[in-house]
């Protein structure tokens, strides 16, 4: 992927109608190039949610434009047919919780994804197997998530949002359950895998601990961003 | 692709197969009542089958013997012996009342109690124990379901019986089981009075001037003899002779004997069109009840198992999985749990229709249409938890 893994201009989002009408977000401007981790930090209801909501295309932006890749995705209405297809094969989710389906194994929760996007089950197997080893959680492959820590679980997740090798990743707080090493080790690995694998990666979050980690930050308050530059600190093993 | 619906079945296999054992009493429930409505419709059919008959010949306008009371002469036969195409003639007599077994277990057991000529139509067709009767009274061949043992002594009204053989699938159409005695014995049973009533009769008839007269010796002691004895039955069994249409021979008898004369096929639609048509109703009520209720449990077990995946299926949503996935995979659970329910349905249902008082015939072909039902009921009910489902939002899994 050339140029910018993301590209967010003059977005905007309203909730509602009327009298009660949320304005959540008022101006995104941002940019994440390809292997690039950034974070989103902003005050309890400046619209972290609603941007990721956005940008994972499930619900629909007031106007703006957003550009993954190469190619406009909304631009004052959706530019793409098939939402469901392009939230499976070019966004990764990692939410606060890590959401495992319980009925799956580990392996499946993240083959699952390949299987979705129709490879077949050996090949998308052997795509989880490779992650999971990646995450350091090889070892883990057959259990059912119910019989993992929290951070394996997390890694679990992590594993299962790359698994389409999507351009995109957003996470929504991944660390907020973590302890601070756990945490760290969290994004220590999104970096690594956005590096490997060329993937445009946005942290949102609330943790004083990994924040000193990003190289770029954008700031949002009422629904307007900023951009500022991180400490961008070295994570130690 | 993996299956999700058989994940998730193997997941939580527990909760599935207990519900589904749940289900499956349910549906063996329902199997059961079919199996009652066969049993009655077999039971009519061996029962005409067995009695060797071609034609019944009864009292003329009745349904007899079996739907209606019917009665008449018992020289009938007689006649009907020498009407063309008749092979063989037989009379019979049907009783149903309570019959004490002897011994020390003294239970009452209610049965129809048959009289008829030994080696003619209307003998029990084949035994399971024992043998025919031989003498001219006072021997008895039971249906197994009597309980009866051979060699057993059984009361019927004024006349202790020894079983001397056993038969099977003889019942009435009321599920009676039937005892088999001679003719004369069981008109005896049927039509004679107690003593009193004959010492009653006796005098009242000897008290009318008109009965007893002075002048003609003997008359009155005719008459009296003539008040005591029976001359009724309830049917004539007619074989039709080798070649001969029972029809053919049935329609001269209701034309020139003043009976009625139904043929196997009139039998039959009598006994199963009308004397059981009430049940039937009862029980295609209870089916339909049954049906009724299934459904729901269904619908309510498939709704409450989605609403507590709900979180996980904003997930899969999420990611991408198309509404049609999901659907499939409530729709296949709805299917698992009915395919787990009919198993249990269908061998259960084999489990205890033998302890049933009545025959229980479980058809192949009941089985497979109730299969059928189960699955479209269960499919039906799966539609609830489906719209649910499809509703769920899948920005619901990134939360706030
Ligand atoms: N579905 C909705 N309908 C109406 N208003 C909404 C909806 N979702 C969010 N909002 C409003 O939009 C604003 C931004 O919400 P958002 O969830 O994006 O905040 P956030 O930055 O993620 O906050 P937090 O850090 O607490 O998670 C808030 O004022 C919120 O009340
Ligand atoms: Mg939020």
């Amino acid at each position: 992927m050339d140029g910018f893994g993301i590209r967010i201009e003059g977005l905007r989002k309203r909730y509602g109608a009327g009298d009660t009408a949320v304005d959540a977000l008022k101006e995104v401007n941002m940019t994440v190039a390809p292997g690039e981790v950034v974070g989103l930090i902003g005050p309890s209801g400046s619209g972290k949610t609603t941007l990721l909501k956005c940008l994972g295309a499930v619900i629909e932006p007031t106007a703006g434009r957003m550009t993954l890749g190469d190619e406009v995705i909304y631009d004052g209405g959706w530019k793409i047919g098939d939402l469901k297809a392009l939230r499976r094969d070019r966004i990764g989710f990692v939410f606060q919780a890590p959401y495992l389906i319980p009925f799956l194994d580990v392996t499946d929760n993240i083959a699952l994804l390949p299987m979705l996007a129709g490879r077949p089950n050996g090949a998308a197997r052997q795509r989880a197997l490779e992650l999971l080893e990646a995450l350091d959680v090889g070892h883990r492959a057959r259990a059912e998530p119910s019989q993992l820590s929290g951070g394996e679980q997390q890694r679990v997740a992590i594993a299962r949002a790359l698994a389409n090798q999507p351009p995109v990743i957003l996470a929504d707080e991944p660390t907020a359950p973590l302890d601070s090493e756990r945490a760290l080790a969290v994004i220590r690995i999104l970096n690594r895998m956005a590096q490997q694998y060329n993937t445009a990666v946005i942290v949102v979050t609330h943790d004083e601990k990994i924040i000193p980690t990003f190289r770029r930050i954008y700031h949002i308050r009422d629904g307007s961003t900023h951009e500022e530059a991180g400490e961008g600190r070295e994570i130690a093993d | 692709m993996i299956s999700l619906a058989g994940r998730d079945i193997l997941h939580s296999w527990g909760k599935f197969v207990f519900t589904g054992v749940g289900l499956g009493l349910l549906i063996g429930a329902t199997l059961t009542m079919a199996g009652v409505y066969r049993g009655m419709v077999d039971d009519a059919r061996v029962l005409l089958s067995n009695s060797g008959a071609d034609i019944w010949v009864v009292q003329k306008d009745t349904l007899g013997p079996y739907a209606e009371p019917s009665s008449l002469r018992d020289d009938a036969y007689r006649a009907l012996r020498g009407m063309p195409g008749v092979a063989r003639a037989a009379n019979v007599t049907y009783l149903n009342m309570q019959v004490q077994a002897g011994g020390e277990n003294a239970s009452d057991v209610r049965v129809m109690v048959v009289g008829f000529e030994p080696g003619q139509p209307g003998e029990p067709a084949y035994l399971v124990a024992g043998r025919q009767i031989t003498r001219s009274h006072y021997e008895a061949v039971a249906d197994v379901r009597t309980g009866f043992r051979l060699g057993e002594r059984i009361r019927i009204r004024r006349h202790d019986y020894t079983v001397v053989g056993l038969t099977r699938r003889m019942v009435s159409s009321g599920g009676d089981p039937m005892v088999f005695i001679p003719l004369k014995d069981a008109q005896e049973a049927q039509f004679l009075k107690d003593n009193d009533a004959i010492v009653n009769e006796r005098a009242r008839t000897a008290a009318n001037p008109s009965l007893n007269r002075p002048g003609v010796p003997g008359l009155l002691e005719a008459i009296q003899a003539s008040q005591t004895t029976s001359h009724s039955v309830n049917a004539v069994l007619v074989q039709v002779r080798a070649g001969h249409d029972a029809e053919a021979v049935a329609e001269p008898i209701r034309r020139w004997k003043h009976l009625e004369a139904y043929t196997r096929a009139q039998m039959e639609e009598i006994l199963v069109a009308k004397l059981i048509a009430t049940s039937a109703k009862q029980i295609g009520m209870f089916l339909a009840i049954l049906a009724v209720v299934s459904a729901a449990i269904v619908a309510f077990i498939i709704y409450t198992m989605t609403l507590g995946k709900l979180r996980e299926i904003a997930v899969l949503k999420l990611i991408g999985t198309r509404s049609r996935t999901i659907a499939g995979m409530i729709l296949q659970q709805a299917l698992g749990l009915g395919i787990i329910g009919f198993v249990v349905g269908k061998i259960s249902s084999a489990l205890w229709a033998p302890f049933f008082p009545k025959y229980i015939l479980l058809e192949p072909g009941d089985a497979l249409r109730s299969f059928v039902a189960v699955m479209v009921i269960c499919a039906i009910a799966s539609t609830l938890a489906i719209r649910a489902a499809l509703r769920v939002d899948p920005a619901t899994a990134i939360g706030g």
